[in-house]
């Protein structure tokens, strides 16, 4: 039999998890759904002045994300879990870190991504200058993997626990505030004429750090939650 | 003669090692705490710029000092069980963790007694305030995660793995807070550059070791009732005199 190198394995995780949630398309709804949601309840709360709404934009669309990742997380390996797969993974001879990387990618496609498409349509809600726009893409682009990476481990050592969703959030969430922080910053800098390399490339550094590390942390939670 | 440094590190011999040192800790905490405390409020002169507010720093520092330390302490230890597989270390760890929120929190409530005159204000988002409520977060997650799996081994293990990336992600939060504040506002107050009153200093140091003191004697305590509750089904526990009673 032919040994699949380890790039053959990640496009083939990939791939199987898009396919089972282009299934269950409803799942990738409501999380977008969600998203939209929660950014337009924020004017109504806070009441409609323009000024104050286009000051407080990137901060409410990166909270809205990060409360929309937290909610898509725990179906990252809980179906797996459940019928089986998941053991059939961890016995697999390949890596398990990069089974892991393939799942974690193909959570951010799914549930990453339609909100950073989503992103702009938003912000013109809160009145975003264009410019402002771009650099909360960049930013949404380069930190919302960072989410469904560090939202893996939590995931992974949550696994079968009953209350596992408000549990995940609790564990997740402290540890995304450099995202949320250098995302928002990013955006502020722009709207204040200032430079934005800085915080762009913190997340960045962010994003590469969580690529090298969260699968392999993500692949021992898996086995410290399966023993 | 060859000591045998790993005997402690059984439960067995460790909970009657815990029995005898706890009074020990107990007692020194509670002395060096009065004398920290007569010398705080008698000896150490009012400060020039703060008036008597001043004095809350005699338990804020400790507090803030030790909840840090704490982390790291847990850390390790959840580490140590992790990687060796020691029963012990992992039950120390669990026995740290409210103790660390415990400090956190006392860290933020006396902060904020502290601002309400100082800065007219009970909460500031200022970095290391922020830092600190994030640490208290931390420390809940491990004791949430902790708590909801029922096999001790698992809670254990995950658990660990949650404390070493926390431990990981500490500098990471502390420094991106920081720069998050120099961005969002100027200067706050701070201590201007005199130096402690000798009196100030003997205040919070004889303090700081109470609470150490403090710590270890309560994590011993709770290390004690981990492993009664834990091994509970074994003879030795059995045959212990508090037990069999």
């Amino acid at each position: 039999m032919k040994r699949s190198s380890l790039l053959d394995l990640l496009v083939l995780v990939i791939r199987r998890d898009l396919v089972l949630a282009m299934r269950r398309r409803a799942d990738v709804l409501t999380t977008l759904i969600f998203f939209v949601m929660v950014v337009s309840l924020f004017p109504l709360g806070v009441g409609p002045e323009m000024a104050m709404l286009r000051k407080m934009a990137a901060g409410v669309l990166w909270v809205a994300a990060l409360l929309s990742s937290m909610l898509s997380l725990g179906r990252l390996f809980s179906a797996d879990y459940l019928d089986g797969t998941l053991e059939q993974m961890m016995l697999a001879p390949q890596s398990l870190s990069m089974l892991v990387l393939g799942k974690m990618v193909a959570h951010w496609m799914v549930s990453g991504l339609p909100l950073v498409l989503m992103a702009p349509v938003l912000g013109l809600q809160f009145d975003m200058s264009v410019e402002a726009l771009g650099v909360l893409i960049l930013g949404l682009l380069l930190g919302s993997p960072v989410l469904s990476m560090i939202g893996a481990i939590g995931a992974a050592l949550t696994l079968g626990l009953r209350g596992g969703g408000v549990l995940l959030s609790l564990l997740v969430l402290p540890l995304t505030i450099p995202v949320l922080i250098f995302g928002t910053g990013a955006v502020e800098a722009i709207s204040s004429g200032l430079e934005i390399t800085s915080h762009l490339s913190f997340l960045g550094a962010l994003l590469l750090l969580a690529l090298v590390f969260t699968p392999w942390v993500t692949a021992q939670a898996l086995r410290i939650s399966m023993e | 003669m060859a000591i045998n440094w790993f005997k402690y590190s059984a439960p067995t011999t460790f909970y009657g090692l815990a029995g005898k040192l706890i009074p020990w800790f107990a007692t020194s905490s509670v002395i060096l705490a009065a004398i920290a405390l007569y010398i705080g409020f008698y000896v150490a002169p009012t400060d020039a710029i703060q008036g008597e507010f001043y004095r809350i720093i005699f338990i804020h520092v400790p507090a803030s000092i030790l909840s840090m330390f704490l982390y790291l302490i847990m850390a390790g230890y959840a580490a140590l069980g992790l990687i060796f597989k020691t029963r012990l270390s992992s039950m120390m760890a669990t026995a740290i963790a409210p103790t660390g929120a415990l400090f956190a929190f006392i860290s933020l409530w006396t902060g904020a007694l502290w601002g309400k005159p100082m800065w007219g204000a009970w909460w500031m988002w200022d970095a290391r305030l922020t830092s600190e409520l994030i640490l208290l977060f931390l420390y809940l997650g491990f004791i949430a995660l902790h708590a909801s799996i029922d096999d001790p081994r698992r809670a254990d293990r995950a658990a660990a793995l949650l404390a070493i990336v926390g431990s990981v992600n500490v500098p990471i939060i502390y420094f991106s807070v920081k720069w998050w504040n120099t961005l969002h506002q100027g200067s706050t107050i701070k201590f201007s550059g005199t130096s402690m009153h000798v009196a100030m200093q003997q205040a919070m140091f004889t303090m700081l070791v109470a609470c150490w003191l403090y710590a270890i004697a309560v994590a011993l305590m709770r290390v004690r009732s981990i492993i009664l509750e834990r091994e509970r089904n074994t003879t030795w526990i059995s045959e212990l005199p508090e037990v069999k009673l």
